[in-house]
């Protein structure tokens, strides 16, 4: 028997040759699973399907649960239930009958057993204890292609704890003399020591011999193990270095067989893991990086030839280039490389520029300065993954001069793609961020729904904002920020009217009137909401209203507000003394009513009594901050009020308030007979993008910076324009400045395609300021339980704290210790483990934890808490006080 | 519309025995890195693998499907039928990669089926998108052309050569005639029977 098997294996090539007719038709369609797939394809519902598979699945149990059924029946009934598997439905009775079929089927069976155990269990599942003695079994079996399935499945998926009984067998294979065999050792050691790498770690030296191996496809399978082991300790392994190179020369040079090659290029898979290995060993060490040089350059210099797996290893081989000790010579090449990358007409090879500029502009971010138009071309591009990949490339070249016009492209890509959803998404920013945000957000966003053609898109984005604000005012409106309740103000007075004719005219106008009559409204706000109101009189709707006494009160109040002196006649300055009451007064006196206090009084004897204070907590908002956002050139003009008042808008807006409305150079919106013509007013419309410094386009700008694309064709001045607003420091700052409100829209761009997104929301803009930590005392035992248990986790790369006398890890923990008053559970080498608790806010009194490990020159974070709020929240304030430190 | 957190917890749920055990033996064996790779592996926040393999037909409807990290059998529809719709949404001048929560998917059309791979960031979107055609070439030197029913018919023999091909997540061999080996071995046995 095993003889037929030896040359059965080793006739293979020979039968390559041949026209394999094994594959089709083998199968009856009038079999059971004929009749399944038959099934299957003309299934034209859910429900058909759920019955169909119902069915199936009662009829395969009482097959399997008959003595009578055969191995090879089992077979059929195994890839019956695999079906069913893939279709989500459950079939676990069948299980235990795949390992029965592993373990006594004939050869065929017996793969097919195997299979189904890999498809239907997991590497925790129980069951596969069950297998350990069949694969042993097999792993010593005389027949070749047994000993192959009972490593192929090892390899997949083995008990962790079991290891050892395996283990010397198949060490064994490493010196088998038939490659097939030694390469599936090797793969399932790579296996073992993915899941328990102390149980390999006396077989290293039998890996190198593996590296070592005549054979390449048994060279090629240690490299898995390699790879891993480099990226965990570079440093153990620098002496690899040499013949890393050497095998990579080798492939690049054609020197394995020809089957390797595809489409000509020799063992493009085997290039690529090599060109990832050497960028770790590379990495910041300039002796190893050296050594490579060489290989990287004519590996550069061999994929050549115009084939999508050239141009992927060329990709990698850009990516090892940059990640290795930087050589100036290859860096041009490499640039040069992207270059034609992000200038292909293949939408592929630009999409894989785009990455690959992405991933250099991290190291400097002048080498997307050469490429600018091309950026701004995909930033139109029509394919939306092109865009979001530009997107993410500006989001790395972010830098404090920029920002503004990034996040605006940011916003512009998620309002096109995503109205509604958009919507919501600011309406929660807005809501949560509130007035801790920069101004430049509610500037931006009022912009973006104002600009543009009037066109129907425009149109339903604008009417989605209406209707969800007026659905949001009809609920409780105490807790909305004022930067909200501007931005809502605005809007609903500037494009109410496209709500439907039939609903209620006066309802906007009643909400807006309650937000003006609530005490907690801010001066500023109620101004703002006066001018909501304004320009709701004036529009037809209401002037024109079939509710005659709405449109009386809207014509009296235009006019009114247009004629100062019919006003103060109509509606006479009060009294302020109120002297024509004084009879009534002293009536009521000598009648015996209490007499009359202040409200300043009144206060008083309130706080005696109770000692409770009913007024309002102070504005959170800086007057300066309030008052600029309106007058302030760079923040849109579309904020401004209506300038139909002109004249006496500052007595209508209020008398009391410190924050009064400053009209000039003010954008027109509406004048006397209405609505004024969008484009009177584009011209003097100040855009940030003209006012910004733009050192492109000045004459002292390096050369490379008015570098243009090799189209030839003559970039408008808009997008010159956007591309001096976009690059714009990047020529000067070498240090990216990342700011955190791109990172946060960045993250929602990231997050969009996710279905759920309120939690997203939820999760991104959690009200910070509640953050309150107190140090949580555990036992590192109870830490690491706790830790297992915690299902909310969020991981990202904080900044070291650098000291003279402290490691940084140290140094970092103790200032993290210090500001947020966390407690360092633990300090192990470079990594370390803290944990707190809220005193207040939404997870109050729930713990947090974090593992802190030090990564080359940043912390590695990665945070835990059973409420999914705590680790953004909590990463936020480690972050702000390590910036401040 | 839970899909992408319960996910997570799949994914956690993987790793987390792993991390549990790391953190034990790092604690009993009194610190030093080296005694827990695996600690530090599942810290490693980029692992650059293949995360599953679908073909999927114009209609939606799975032909096949392999995953390389645990997603509960009740989500793999909904994730399929995500996947395909984000995949047939695309036209034929848009790239082939597209961003999927927080992986990447490469898709490749050949008549009416579609072969897509979920990958992690890291990985590159080219190499698997010639891998896959690399995958086809093998279908089709066995299969002498392959059809949707080839596949229908032989998802068993399907399943033997992606896994020879792929392996935890990893492309383990490219090579045709080895990848075919031990299937076309297998074959030669039943015949003799």
């Amino acid at each position: 028997m095993s003889d037929v098997v030896e040359k059965t294996l080793s006739a293979l090539p020979s039968l390559l040759s041949l026209d394999s007719q094994a594959g089709a038709g083998k199968l009856s369609p009038s079999s059971k699973l004929g009749n399944l797939i038959k099934g299957i394809t003309e299934l034209t519902s859910k429900h058909e399907e759920e019955r169909l598979i119902k069915k199936e699945l009662e009829s395969i149990k009482e097959q399997v649960a008959s003595p009578n059924t055969t191995m090879r029946q089992m077979k059929e009934i195994m890839v019956r239930a695999i079906y069913c598997e893939m279709l989500g439905y459950q079939a676990s009775f069948s299980y235990i009958h795949a390992i029965k079929l592993a373990q006594q089927g004939s050869v065929l069976e017996k793969r097919v057993g195997y299979l189904a155990v890999s498809l239907f269990l997991n590497e925790t599942d129980e069951f596969l204890l069950l297998l350990v003695n069949t694969v042993l079994k097999d792993l010593q079996s005389t027949n070749l292609i047994e000993v192959c399935m009972a490593l192929t499945v090892v390899s997949q998926m083995f008990p962790k704890d079991m290891i050892p009984a395996i283990l010397p067998v198949v060490e064994e294979k490493l010196t088998h003399p038939k490659e097939i065999i030694r390469r599936k050792a090797v793969l399932a050691l790579y296996k073992f020591y993915l899941i328990a790498p102390n149980q390999v770690q006396h077989i290293h030296s039998k890996f190198r011999k593996a590296l070592c191996d005549k054979d390449p496809g048994v060279m090629t399978a240690s490299l898995h193990i390699y790879l891993q082991l480099i990226k965990e300790n570079p440093e153990s392994y620098k002496d690899l270095t040499g013949s890393m190179v050497t095998i990579l020369r080798q492939v690049v040079g054609g020197k394995l067989p020809l089957d390797f090659n595809y489409h000509s290029v020799p063992a493009p898979w085997l290039q690529i893991q090599l060109l990832r290995i050497l960028a770790y060993l590379g990495k910041e060490d300039q002796g190893t990086s050296e050594m490579m040089y060489d290989v990287l350059e004519e590996s550069l210099r061999r994929a050549e030839m115009n084939h999508n797996i050239t141009y992927a290893i060329l990709f990698e081989c850009v990516k090892t280039i940059y990640t290795v000790h930087p050589k100036s010579q290859l860096l041009e090449k490499a640039a040069e490389c992207i270059g034609n990358f992000v200038l292909s007409p293949k939408i592929n090879l630009k999409y894989l520029g785009l990455k690959a500029l992405t991933y250099v502009v991290q190291q400097d971010a002048n080498l997307a300065l050469p490429h600018q138009m091309t950026i701004i071309e995909c930033l139109d591009h029509s394919d939306v993954i092109i865009k979001r990949e530009t997107l993410e490339l500006l989001f790395r070249i972010t830098n404090a001069q920029n920002v503004t016009v990034i996040v605006e492209k940011m916003l512009e890509f998620l309002r096109l793609t995503y109205n509604v959803w958009f919507i919501q998404t600011m309406n929660s920013v807005f809501s949560l961020g509130g007035d801790v945000m920069q101004p430049d957000i509610p500037n931006n966003f009022l912009r973006l729904l104002a600009e543009g053609v009037d066109n129907v898109e425009d149109r339903q984005l604008r009417l989605f904002a209406v209707d969800s604000y007026v659905s949001l005012l009809q609920g409780e409106t105490a807790k909305l920020p004022q930067r909200f309740l501007q931005v809502i103000s605005w809007v609903l007075g500037e494009y109410s009217y496209l709500r439907e004719e039939e609903s209620d005219p006066g309802s906007v106008m009643r909400l807006l009137a309650r937000l003006l009559d609530q005490r907690h409204t801010s001066t500023e706000t109620r101004s703002w909401v006066l001018g909501a109101m304004t320009k709701l009189c004036s529009s037809p709707v209401y002037s024109g209203s079939l509710n005659t006494v709405l449109r009386q009160k809207a014509q009296e109040l235009m006019i009114l507000s247009q004629d100062t002196k019919l006003r103060a006649r109509v509606l006479p300055a009060e009294d302020s003394s109120l002297s024509f009451l004084d009879g009534y007064v002293s009536e009521a006196l000598a009648a015996g009513a209490a007499p009359y206090k202040s409200p300043h009084q009144r206060q008083e004897d309130l706080v005696q009594e109770k000692a409770l204070s009913l007024e309002p907590y102070g504005l959170s908002l800086p007057v300066s901050l309030s008052s600029c956002s309106i007058t302030d050139r760079r923040s849109p003009t579309l904020l401004s009020m209506s300038s139909g008042l002109s004249g006496n808008s500052t007595e209508l807006s209020h008398q009391e308030g410190s924050t009064t409305l400053k009209l000039e150079g003010v954008k027109r919106v509406w004048g006397k007979d209405g609505y004024l013509a969008q484009q009177q007013s584009a011209g003097e419309t100040p855009t940030p993008l003209v006012e910004l410094p733009s050192p492109l386009l000045s004459p002292q700008s390096p050369p490379s910076q008015t570098q243009k694309p090799s189209s030839g064709l003559e970039p408008d001045q808009e997008k010159r324009q956007l591309a001096s607003s976009l690059f714009v420091g990047l020529g000067s700052h070498n240090s990216v400045c990342l700011v955190r409100f791109p990172s946060t829209v960045w993250l929602f761009i990231k997050h969009c395609q996710s279905a759920n997104q309120s939690n997203v929301v939820k999760a991104l803009f959690k009200p910070l300021p509640l953050l309150l930590p107190v140090p949580l005392t555990v036992s590192t035992g109870d830490y690491g339980k706790m830790w297992l248990s915690f299902s909310h986790d969020l991981k990202q790369n904080l900044q070291l704290v650098t000291t003279e006398h402290q490691e940084p890890l140290t140094a970092t923990l103790d200032a993290l210790k210090g500001k947020l008053h966390l407690h360092v559970v633990d300090i192990i080498g470079s990594e370390g483990i803290v944990a707190c608790r809220l005193l207040q806010g939404p997870g109050q009194g729930q713990p947090c934890l974090l593992h802190c490990r030090v990564h080359a020159d940043s912390l590695a974070v990665w945070l835990r808490s059973p409420v999914p709020e705590l680790p953004d929240s909590l990463l936020y304030h480690c972050q702000k006080a390590l910036t401040e430190t | 519309m839970f899909w992408i957190y319960s996910q997570r917890k799949d994914m956690l749920a993987a790793i987390s025995p792993i991390l549990g055990v790391g953190y034990e033996s790092l604690l009993t064996a009194g610190g030093g890195r080296e005694n827990c790779p695996a600690l530090h592996d599942a810290l490693d926040f980029e692992i650059t693998m293949i995360k599953f393999l679908l073909m999927v037909n114009k209609q939606g409807q799975t032909r096949l499907s392999k995953y390389y990290e645990q997603v509960d059998i009740e989500k793999r529809p909904s994730l399929e039928t995500d996947v395909v719709k984000r995949c047939l949404s695309r036209k034929k001048e848009e790239c082939s990669f597209v961003e999927y929560k927080d992986f990447r998917l490469v898709y490749r059309q050949y008549a009416a089926l579609f072969i897509v791979v979920g990958i992690s960031d890291t990985e590159n979107e080219l190499s698997i998108y010639e891998l896959v055609h690399n995958f086809v070439e093998v279908l089709d030197k066995y299969f002498s052309r392959v059809s949707e029913l080839d596949i229908m018919f032989n998802l068993d023999k399907v399943h033997i050569i992606i896994d020879e091909i792929i392996q935890n997540g990893h492309i383990v061999e490219t090579n045709k005639n080895r990848i075919l080996a031990p299937l076309l071995a297998l074959d030669k046995m039943a015949e003799a029977h």
